[in-house]
């Protein structure tokens, strides 16, 4: 198969206009011993059928029917068919980053308007268009603390996604930033702790709800971070702010996060978005692209790139980022499903995340498997305990088509037996009985 | 809105399109007509912080046009007394008036002696016919 | 068009929710929201119509031609929208044991071993999210390898020429090393006398992109090459131009140490208005140790992640990277096969037909056979008729076609960047070029026509000073009272209204 169009006249009319006589002569430039002499050895080409039976056959060797209570950063909520239908509009998503704005005003519109959103759930007042995913925004953000103050310490809780914080650890040396993690106390961060550490910080980073799915005092650690002059940064998840306070009204400087809660399958761990948001007093310092709104030379409402000049294509060496290529696809998914949802939508939403959570602690605790941080508030993700190593009670619950957690001895020692079961709304009242079933 | 293009001989000017009016033992300094022109309509001035030393020929802020951004350079050395707060509320007014009303910062010379390191107009207006 | 938050109606919604019969927990009253976020509300038909309006005000590869020179806009094949959609493939958690992943495993294995082949190179990370986190990436490998060596503190350089994208000092400034800028000689190569006086045992590197931004391919290589070795120092290959010499010569081949390939640009990635990308690196075996984790292991045929790395730069993003590309990118590699070489010659042999269309009308500075693209100057243009690039751009849409890449590269003064990928007809190269040649006698003849383009859009000529200055980022809705009643109110706190 192929996608090419030229026949071998249409070859030769442009050879001879190009004045060469041989394709091979346009590739004079490349001295002999940098040519590669032979074909690329790959499998041969496949037809379209072929490629569609190939890559089942790929798909197929995937598990995907156990019923699946993974979170830990990446979860299995619904995706509207509205989402794809408006995903698959070839003039969304066959164009790139609107830069010629007279082209682009459909595009540039969706960001401003997934601006609005990210900021009316987070509670900031700027957003960018979108960052790779929930660990690289967390370390861009980190970027900006250090610039907006001067300071090259960074806190982070040990309650946040470890992937977030290894990310934040690989970036740190190229920035100049040290990292310091504080320890959890029974399931959540102390405060008190939080502010001793944040002391000479420039940001502090927490989650919430944090990695093992609790309720952090937010508001606290926060204030924690300002007393010690140093940003609050939140990592939330979208899909809580509907029943949890947004950290613009806590005190945070930025709110950040992974994006694939709202409108993006799990798909293996991407393609997603993570999301950015700031007080305004940082907008110059935000990475990535953001869009103005401004009025054309009629005088009507229109949509433009602005602030370009923190970008690494004017400023060069000395940008906010190297950041081009962004998520805003995934971002526009984002949007459209918040949009289906509307603010009852998404407060339901958690409702029953957290109800169907509730339900199955409390179930899995009269079986004998003991929440790990029982007196503390969770969302829609909790840990318990298995009373065995955990791996092994996941083996045993997949051998009942239950994929039930995440083992949590992967990134917390003295975790060996816990398992962090996360309860979407997609899971029903009898798939969390199986559950049950499948661990005791 | 634009101001049409013009060097005034009472300047000193540096090869990088600023010019300093000496006042005693201070100095006015900001951007050229050609550098304003170069850029653009400015939409912000980053300025230096009052109290701060500046050195020659290092920068002491940025102006920015939607396209483009710019280091301003310091013809002289010297210790910031004055920025125009005018500018930094609207920073068009380099582009209307490059000269008077867009001045960007005052400062106390440092060092009175470099002035005779900086070109006049006739030595300016060499360095634009060859950009 | 209106705001989807200006079309918000209270008491409106989209798409419902399952409700069990189970009690909701109460959220401590101090972490509880206050007031509900204003999110639009509309019925679902509102809502696909909304979007699907916003789509007709937008122009992609499937509405028309898109030469955006350096951002490779090739024909993106529905089947591969298809394939990233299989249950086995969308459904899959990232965080699944490896025995249900085996399939996703071997697909990145596979792909890894075709951008082996291509790169000529010994290792792939496919974890970067983009080409610029690639050479992030890239450049702490550079590090890690010194530090290694216990050069890390003397090498503090990195090499770039003056006609590199913007994200290559920004890379080097996030990655902790210095730049040290290198010119262009008066054919478009890097000026190998310049870059010898610059090149000594504090350099780290070379980033070069081969073809250069200027589409041209640096006939200096092998001599740049040797300085570089000749202080021990590594080569990152920009591999944002891979679409010219696929199959035809290889990084690896030329003495790179490390590439990135834009999986979304050479490998066909739908851009989605921004994103997303993938940005895989393939490294020499000297750097292999250093790579991100996890690592994918091929044992006889099982595939399985290995964290156990003691020399690893560590994560520079979750999971193995953007899953979704892959599976796109994949699934075009397998539907050329090794025809992938005739993809490269075909995307040299469009540009150069354009080129030889057009270089009598505009500028060229450097005259000679492009690769996969080519700048163009509107300086004549400007001299003669007062159009710039920018009018030449605003112009070509009443055409019905995307616009080059215009200002870049900044040593080109007004750059049209023209790039026509491999996909296109010779009819349509033909038309644009056409339309190129008429803009030039309308810059003559009309140039207000010119200069007032366009005109066939849905919105005229934007002012983006204003947009700097005002900084509207967000829809204001305090200044909108008729959808402040829609959204500002208190939340409705009945559990499961």
């Amino acid at each position: 198969m192929s996608y090419l169009s030229l026949t071998a006249a249409d070859r030769d009319a442009m050879l001879a206009t190009i004045g060469v006589a041989s394709v091979d002569e346009l590739f004079r430039d490349i001295p002999p011993a940098m040519r590669y002499g032979r074909a690329l050895d790959v499998a041969p080409a496949l037809t379209e059928a072929e490629l569609q039976r190939h890559l089942e056959e790929l798909a197929g060797k995937n598990v995907v029917d156990e019923i699946c209570f993974l979170g830990a950063g990446i979860y299995d909520h619904y995706v509207p068919a509205v989402v794809d239908a408006v995903l698959q509009r070839g003039e969304l998503l066959t164009a790139y980053t609107p830069y010629q704005p007279e082209m682009s005003q459909g595009v540039l519109q969706a960001i401003f308007e997934y601006q609005t959103a990210v900021c009316e759930l987070t509670g900031m007042d700027v957003s960018n268009a979108s960052g790779y995913d929930g660990t690289t925004v967390a370390a861009d953000a980190c970027f900006v603390a250090k610039h907006a103050t001067g300071k090259s310490k960074i806190v982070v809780t040990e309650a946040t996604n470890p992937q977030v914080r290894q990310v934040v650890k690989t970036y740190a040396p190229g920035f100049g930033l040290e990292v310091v993690e504080v320890p959890h106390e029974g399931g959540t961060t102390d405060p008190a702790r939080l502010r001793d550490a944040a002391q000479g910080a420039a940001a502090v980073i927490f989650q919430q709800p944090n990695f093992f799915g609790i309720l952090e005092n937010a508001p606290e650690l926060a204030a924690a971070a300002n007393d010690a002059e140093a940003m609050p940064i939140a990592h939330v998840d979208l899909v809580s702010l509907g029943v949890l306070e947004a950290p613009g009204k806590y005190g945070c400087a930025m709110a950040i996060g992974e994006g694939q809660s709202a409108g993006n399958a799990m798909s293996y761990g991407g393609p997603h978005y993570g999301f950015l948001a700031a007080r305004s007093d940082l907008i110059r310092r935000l990475p990535g692209r953001i869009v103005g709104e401004t009025v054309d030379a009629a005088g009507d409402r229109g949509y433009v790139l602005t602030l370009q000049t923190r970008e690494q294509h004017i400023r060069r060496e000395k940008a906010t980022s190297n950041i081009t290529t962004n998520q805003t696809l995934l971002a526009l998914a984002g949007l459209v499903h918040l949009s289906l949802l509307g603010p009852r939508g998404l407060r339901e939403l958690g409702d029953t995340c957290m109800a169907l959570a509730a339900y199955a602690k409390e179930r899995l605790g009269a079986a004998g498997l003991e929440p790990v941080f029982s007196d503390k508030a969770t969302f829609k993700e909790f840990a318990i305990h298995t009373g065995r190593p955990a791996r092994d009670a996941l083996g045993d619950a997949r051998a009942k088509g239950v994929y039930a957690g995440y083992p949590l001895g992967r990134d917390y020692a003295g975790l060996d037996d816990a398992l962090l079961v996360a309860v979407t709304e997609k899971r029903t009242v009898e798939e969390i009985d199986r559950l049950v079933e499948a661990l005791s | 809105m634009a101001s049409s293009e013009s060097y005034p001989d009472d300047l000193l000017y540096h090869p990088e399109h600023d010019w300093a009016r000496i006042e005693g033992d201070e100095a006015v300094l900001g951007v050229t007509w050609y550098a304003q022109d170069a850029l653009g309509e400015l939409v912000h001035y980053e300025p230096p912080d009052v109290g701060a030393t500046i050195g020659k020929n290092s920068s002491y802020g940025e102006v920015e046009s939607v396209k483009a951004v710019s280091d301003l350079v310091s013809p002289l050395s010297g210790e910031v007394l004055e920025v125009n707060q005018k500018v930094v509320d609207a920073p068009e007014t380099v582009n209307e008036d490059p000269y008077g009303d867009g001045w960007l910062i005052r400062i106390r010379l440092a060092n009175p002696d470099e002035q005779t390191q900086l070109l006049d107009l006739e030595a300016y207006r060499k360095v634009l016919e060859e950009a | 068009m209106k705001l989807i938050f200006e079309k918000s109606q209270p008491g409106r919604r989209g798409i419902g929710v399952p409700k069990p019969d189970l009690p909701v927990p109460e959220v401590p009253s101090e972490l509880a929201r206050k007031e509900a976020p204003r999110l639009p509300e509309l019925a679902e038909p509102e809502v696909l119509r909304h979007f699907t309006e916003l789509s007709t005000r937008n122009f992609g590869i499937d509405t028309g031609f898109y030469p955006l020179g350096s951002c490779t806009m090739k024909y993106n094949p529905r089947i591969n929208e298809r394939l990233v959609g299989l249950p086995g493939f969308a459904g899959l958690h990232p965080l699944v044991e490896d025995d249900a992943a085996q399939g996703a495993l071997e697909l990145e294995w596979r792909l890894q071993e075709i951008l082996l082949e291509v790169t000529g190179l010994d290792a792939v990370s496919l974890q970067p999210a983009a080409g610029s986190q690639g050479e992030l990436t890239g450049l702490m490998l550079f590090h890690a390898y010194f530090r290694d060596k216990g050069e890390d503190e003397q090498r503090r350089k990195i090499v770039i020429p003056d006609t590199a994208h913007g994200t290559n000092p920004a890379s080097v400034t996030m990655s902790g090393y210095e730049l040290t800028p290198v010119k262009t000689d008066a054919r478009g190569n890097i000026d190998v006398e310049d870059l010898r006086g610059k090149v000594d045992e504090h350099t780290a590197g070379l980033m070069l992109t081969n073809p250069s931004t200027l589409g041209l391919f640096d006939e200096n290589i092998e001599e740049i090459r040797d300085i570089f070795r000749s202080v021990d120092a590594l080569m990152y290959y920009d591999g944002a131009n891979l679409n010219a010499v696929c199959g035809i010569s290889r990084p690896g081949d030329m003495g790179f140490d490390v590439v990135h390939i834009n999986l979304h640009k050479t490998f066909s990635q739908p851009h989605g208005g921004g994103g997303p990308g993938g940005g895989p690196i393939a490294v020499r075996d000297i750097l292999e140790p250093f790579l991100p984790v996890p690592v994918i292991v091929n044992d006889s045929g099982t595939f399985r992640l290995d964290y156990d790395r003691p020399k690893t730069i560590g994560k520079v993003r979750a999971f193995t990277g953007p899953f979704g590309v892959f599976v796109r990118s994949y699934a075009f590699m397998r539907s050329y096969g090794p025809g992938l070489r005739e993809m490269s010659e075909v995307a040299v042999l469009n540009a150069n037909y354009m080129l030889a269309r057009l270089k009598n009308d505009y500028d060229l500075l450097y005259d000679r056979l492009c690769m996969h693209e080519f700048v163009l100057s509107a300086r004549n243009l400007k001299k003669e008729h007062g159009v710039n690039a920018l009018d030449v751009a605003k112009r070509l849409m009443d055409y019905g076609f995307h616009p080059p890449t215009v200002y870049f590269p900044l040593v080109v003064p007004e750059a049209l960047m023209i790039e026509p990928t491999e996909s296109e007809a010779k009819e349509t190269l033909d038309a644009f070029c056409d339309a190129m040649l008429a803009i030039a006698r309308e810059a003559a003849d009309e140039p207000e026509l010119v200069h007032d383009a366009p005109h066939s859009r849905p919105v005229k000529r934007l002012d983006e000073v204003r947009a700097a200055k005002e900084q509207i980022v967000r829809f204001r809705f305090e200044e909108h009272p008729a959808e402040q009643r829609a959204g500002d109110r208190e939340l409705e706190l009945q559990k499961g209204a």
